[in-house]
């Protein structure tokens, strides 16, 4: 099974990707509906790569990307700027995304109590499961498993600069700060992710070779 | 450890968002701080890692039925305002036809007109106290999420 995910262009996040004519345009000949499907029928698979970055799990990703793109619809006469969609839509979605994960852990919370009370823990499909990542191994699954025990905006940084190859000014831009803040969140994340990999292996990273048999007798 | 002053130089070398001074002034630093050097060596192994990652690709049935989805929320979401609005406003409507119909009553004694009325109204007040109430610690209630 082929990955996906890993191509970005500059132009979606500063809007130029999101060309007007025929969108919100009521001279173009397009009815809003028609306009608003080219609109999900472009950004859809962005969306989802992005929700599952955050969340991890591919039908809530689903599920909540297009949740996403109903609340853009409702909300779509507040956007000034009809080019610029993508950054004003990643803001819905990644709102949704962190609320549902906040809701996540409060279930999970939740059902540990009832686990102690003697209640069964329900049945989940809230974690990093291994199956959202293409050609396994065990480092992959051990990278992504590492990143669902991130803080949400930690994840967020290493979403945006490892997946979605955003620069560090686009980065910025998508969430409203400043290039040092950007700069220091990605090495807080890093630091983080680089602990818990080495509490799960027992040891730190260390810097390998080229064609250096793993733990699991895997090569890089 | 990595040097406090040095960490977001390491991260900007690291994803090559320094610009060639920059990049010098820490290829300079790091080759005095052993620290550096080897964390540098760590992030960059980590980011190698990080970069193998990629997500599966969901079957093409799943974007087939994508837009069908999202406008399937969209006619929902029509539908329920349509419906609330009819509905509050039909509420309304009867509301006011029954006390019209209560008043011009000639059958119904004055007292027995006067006690339905208080009826009524006294029960749209409580409805509407009830709901204000609802509405306004729902919208300000920080442990909403919070199960009791």
């Amino acid at each position: 099974m082929g990955g996906m995910g890993r191509d970005n262009s500059a132009a979606l996040w500063d809007g130029s990707a999101d060309a007007p004519a025929g969108v919100g345009d009521s001279g173009s000949g397009v009815g809003p509906r028609e306009a608003f499907e080219l609109i999900v029928k472009r950004h859809m698979k962005d969306a989802y790569l992005i929700a599952l970055g955050l969340v991890g799990n591919r039908e809530d990703a689903l599920e909540l990307s297009q949740e996403a793109f109903f609340r853009a619809y409702q909300h779509y006469d507040t956007l000034h700027s009809k080019g610029k969609f993508f950054p004003w839509f990643y803001q819905i979605l990644r709102n949704l995304c962190f609320s549902h994960l906040r809701k996540r852990r409060v279930r999970r919370a939740g059902s540990l109590d009832d686990t102690q009370l003697g209640c069964p823990e329900p049945e989940g499909r809230d974690s990093f499961e291994p199956d959202a990542i293409a050609e396994r191994n065990e480092a992959k699954d051990r990278i992504w498993k590492a990143m669902g025990r991130l803080d949400d905006k930690h994840r967020e940084v290493i979403l945006l600069r490892h997946f979605r190859n955003l620069s560090y000014d686009e980065m910025a831009r998508v969430l409203f700060c400043n290039r040092g803040t950007v700069t220091s969140r990605l090495f807080y994340a890093r630091q983080q992710l680089k602990e818990i990999l080495d509490e799960e292996r027992g040891a730190p990273i260390a810097p390998r070779e080229p064609g250096e048999p793993t733990k699991g007798g895997q090569t890089s | 450890m990595t040097c406090r002053n040095n960490r977001d130089s390491m991260m900007a070398y690291l994803d090559n968002e320094l610009n060639e001074e920059q990049k010098r002034a820490f290829e300079g630093h790091l080759a005095f701080c052993a620290d550096c050097t080897r964390d540098l060596a760590q992030f960059r192994k980590l980011k190698q890692m990080t970069d193998s990652v990629t997500f599966v690709e969901p079957e093409d049935r799943v974007w087939e039925q994508y837009w069908g989805n999202v406008y399937n929320r969209i006619e929902r979401g029509i539908g329920w305002i349509l419906f609330s609005v009819a509905a509050i406003a039909l509420l309304i409507y009867g509301g006011f036809e029954a006390i019209e119909s209560i008043i011009v009553d000639p059958t119904l004694g004055v007292l027995l007109k006067i006690g339905l009325l208080a009826l009524l109204g006294g029960g749209v007040i409580l409805f509407v106290s009830v709901l204000r109430e609802r509405v306004y610690f729902w919208s300000r209630d920080r442990y909403r999420d919070v199960r009791r």
